[in-house]
């Protein structure tokens, strides 16, 4: 989708060495070839760590009731309170350190967004797998599971679930995996169509191979390529999903505050003129977005060199 | 051709169908069917006989005929917050959702085909490569922010637009819209906007992607050797022939448009449905979140079934394919 000059300028490897080519043999420098790319995933990896560690790095625990003062209660960027602590990024309505919150709620975010990314692809992967594997009813009952999910958008599915569900962390994450199993099934059963018709696979079954085995030894690992593009472009997905959904008050509870619920919380303030309490976590949001986008167009770049213009 | 209607048809009763279970299945059978379908103080005479009225005595797959009985009929509960039936409210405040939406896909379509346009034919050039990262950029924010920022420059700082509801309405075929006075126009100009976003980003790159494929076939090269004006080979060779991938993703994407205004309302407090059912999801007003979850499954099978036609009347090969 991209057309940047590294990629459109990269040798065209012929299929079969690409699919050898995991992320893993030597995958950084290649991956490093394009500077844009190499700086998002840096600093994606360093938002990921201030996120994980958020409770050794924060000035204040947003949290710990005893440390907040409604004194401090929407206090524009930069000021500073009576104890002389610097709130870089302002102070929201109940007086709590928007940055502190950001980072807390960067780490409830992207929690939320990764498992759930996860259990899709496991879901998916292995539905559209056996699907391509075993073809016949099972395949086409599964793939007319996929084309139902498909004709809804995300957001339906999702209000759905919650609205039948309810609020909850577990019940976002149950909304999210069903709204993203598809796209891997659909991706994975893809090439997997095209895999099983391979000599390789046959050779395993004159192996007498079991099918497990064949499915999870041969068949998958060589339909991972397009699952890792996914899985980012996914995760972004779920990310923004979610932050929509907690926005909404449908996602996530008042008691886990994900980017998407605390730029609802400033919501009321925004009118009154306090940007900072609703903007901050939304430009989290963005840039965190943005990186994962970017770190996922590198990816599609390496991994189908025959998709760029 | 009809044996093709017929089909898709029975698809998508399917689809309703199965949609219904779902949803029976999470409302009534998970909690207590007589907790939500009355009002919570009600005494327990009350309680035993809409409990019998409703039939909850009966076994399960009874009671979903029972469901699905009345929901034929349109009979699916009073709402609690306003009392009248559900189904009705959700009436009421569709004319609103329609609006909105309809604007909004008016609005990607005048922004995001000449922008496509100029993309595409200006391939290479600064201003394509500026139209193409703006779409980017359109497709990664997410809806919500981007309302929350449209309201604070044009609502807060600069205050030339309003944020907040529908404005003046008038009254046209017995229901009140916005767009009929000078200050509803005003108001519908940023969720419209808000909501459209997303769309006209795609539309600008299917449009580009389309004018990229015209281009360079014999027939463009024809029509100039013709001596006709670049005006004219645009619109009558370039614009027809990537009309029928754009007009069939803006009829698929009208459904999304319609699923996406629930943000949009909830951020502008457009009084639509969209905002209803996420007021009704707070208030636990279960009979409105049954209507309007059935309402929109089966607006959009309805969509789909459209989308469907209009493609095999465009495209033979669909209905060829579909007789195998």
């Amino acid at each position: 989708m991209t057309d940047t000059p590294a990629s459109a300028n990269a040798p065209g490897p012929s299929r079969p060495v690409v699919r050898q080519l995991s992320l893993l043999k030597g995958g950084w420098s290649r991956f490093a070839e394009n500077r844009t790319a190499a700086v998002a995933a840096i600093l994606f990896a360093l938002l990921a760590g201030c996120a994980i560690f958020a409770p050794w790095l924060v000035p204040q625990d947003p949290y710990d009731l005893a440390s907040l003062s409604i004194l401090d209660a929407r206090l524009p960027p930069g000021s500073a309170d009576f104890g002389g602590t610097i709130f870089w990024l302002g102070t929201d309505g109940l007086g709590r350190d928007v940055l502190s919150s950001i980072l807390y709620g960067l780490r409830i975010s992207l929690a939320v967004g990764a498992l759930s990314s996860v259990f899709a692809l496991i879901i998916g992967t292995l539905l559209g797998l056996t699907g391509a594997y075993v073809g016949g009813r099972f395949d086409s009952f599964v793939m007319r599971l996929v084309d139902l999910q498909m004709s809804f958008p995300a957001i339906l599915i999702a209000l759905i679930l919650l609205a039948v569900l309810g609020r909850g962390v577990d019940k976002t994450m149950i909304a999210l995996v069903a709204v993203q199993w598809a796209y891997y099934a659909r991706i994975v059963r893809g090439s997997a169509l095209v895999e099983r018709e391979r000599e390789y696979i046959e050779a395993a079954k004159c192996l007498r191979l079991g099918h497990v085995m064949i499915i999870w030894k041969h068949l998958l690992p060589n339909c991972t390529a397009p699952l890792l593009v996914i899985v980012t472009v996914q995760m972004a997905h779920a990310i923004t999903l979610e932050a929509t959904l907690s926005f909404l008050g449908v996602g996530l509870p008042e008691t886990q505050p994900s980017l998407g619920l605390l730029i609802a919380n400033g919501y009321q303030y925004l009118l009154s003129g306090s940007y900072w309490i609703s903007i901050f976590p939304g430009v989290a949001l963005l840039i965190v977005i943005m990186l994962i986008n970017l770190i996922g167009d590198r990816l599609r770049d390496i991994l189908n060199p025959g998709k760029h213009r | 051709m009809l044996v093709f209607l017929i089909q898709r048809s029975l698809q998508g009763i399917l689809v309703v169908f199965v949609m219904s279970l779902i949803v029976f299945a999470g409302v009534y059978a998970i909690g207590d069917p007589v907790e939500i379908l009355i009002n919570p103080d009600a005494d327990q005479a009350t309680r035993a006989a809409v409990t019998k009225a409703l039939g909850l005595d009966k076994p399960l797959w009874h009671q979903y005929f029972l469901f699905l009985k009345n929901a034929i009929q349109g009979n699916m509960g009073t709402s609690f917050a306003f009392d009248i039936p559900a189904i009705e409210l959700i009436m009421q405040r569709m004319p609103a959702t329609l609006e909105l939406a309809v604007s909004a896909t008016l609005l990607a379509v005048l922004l995001g085909v000449p922008l496509g346009l100029l993309a595409g034919l200006g391939d290479g050039s600064w201003w394509s490569r500026t139209i193409m990262a703006g779409s980017i950029v359109g497709f990664s924010l997410p809806s919500f922010w981007v309302g929350l920022i449209l309201i604070l420059t044009f609502g807060v700082w600069l205050g030339w637009l309003p944020v907040f509801g529908r404005g003046e309405t008038r009254m046209f075929l017995g229901v009140e819209w916005s767009f009929l006075t000078l200050d509803g126009l005003k108001h519908l100009i940023l969720p419209a906007f808000n909501l459209a976003l997303f769309k006209i980003a795609l539309l600008i790159r299917l449009t580009r992607a389309g004018v990229l494929e015209v281009v360079p076939q014999d027939y463009i090269r024809f029509a100039h050797a013709m001596g006709m004006s670049r005006f004219q080979v645009l619109r009558t060779q370039i614009l027809k022939n990537i009309m029928i991938p754009l007009v069939t993703v803006i009829g698929i994407e009208f459904g999304s448009v319609v699923a996406f205004a629930v943000v949009t309302e909830s951020i502008f407090n457009w009084p639509g449905a969209g905002k209803l059912i996420i007021e009704s999801i707070g208030r636990l007003d279960r009979p409105v979140i049954v209507a309007y979850l059935m309402v929109i499954v089966v607006m959009f099978v309805v969509i789909n079934l459209f989308v469907d036609i209009f493609y095999s009347m465009l495209d033979p090969r669909v209905r060829i394919g579909a007789k195998k």
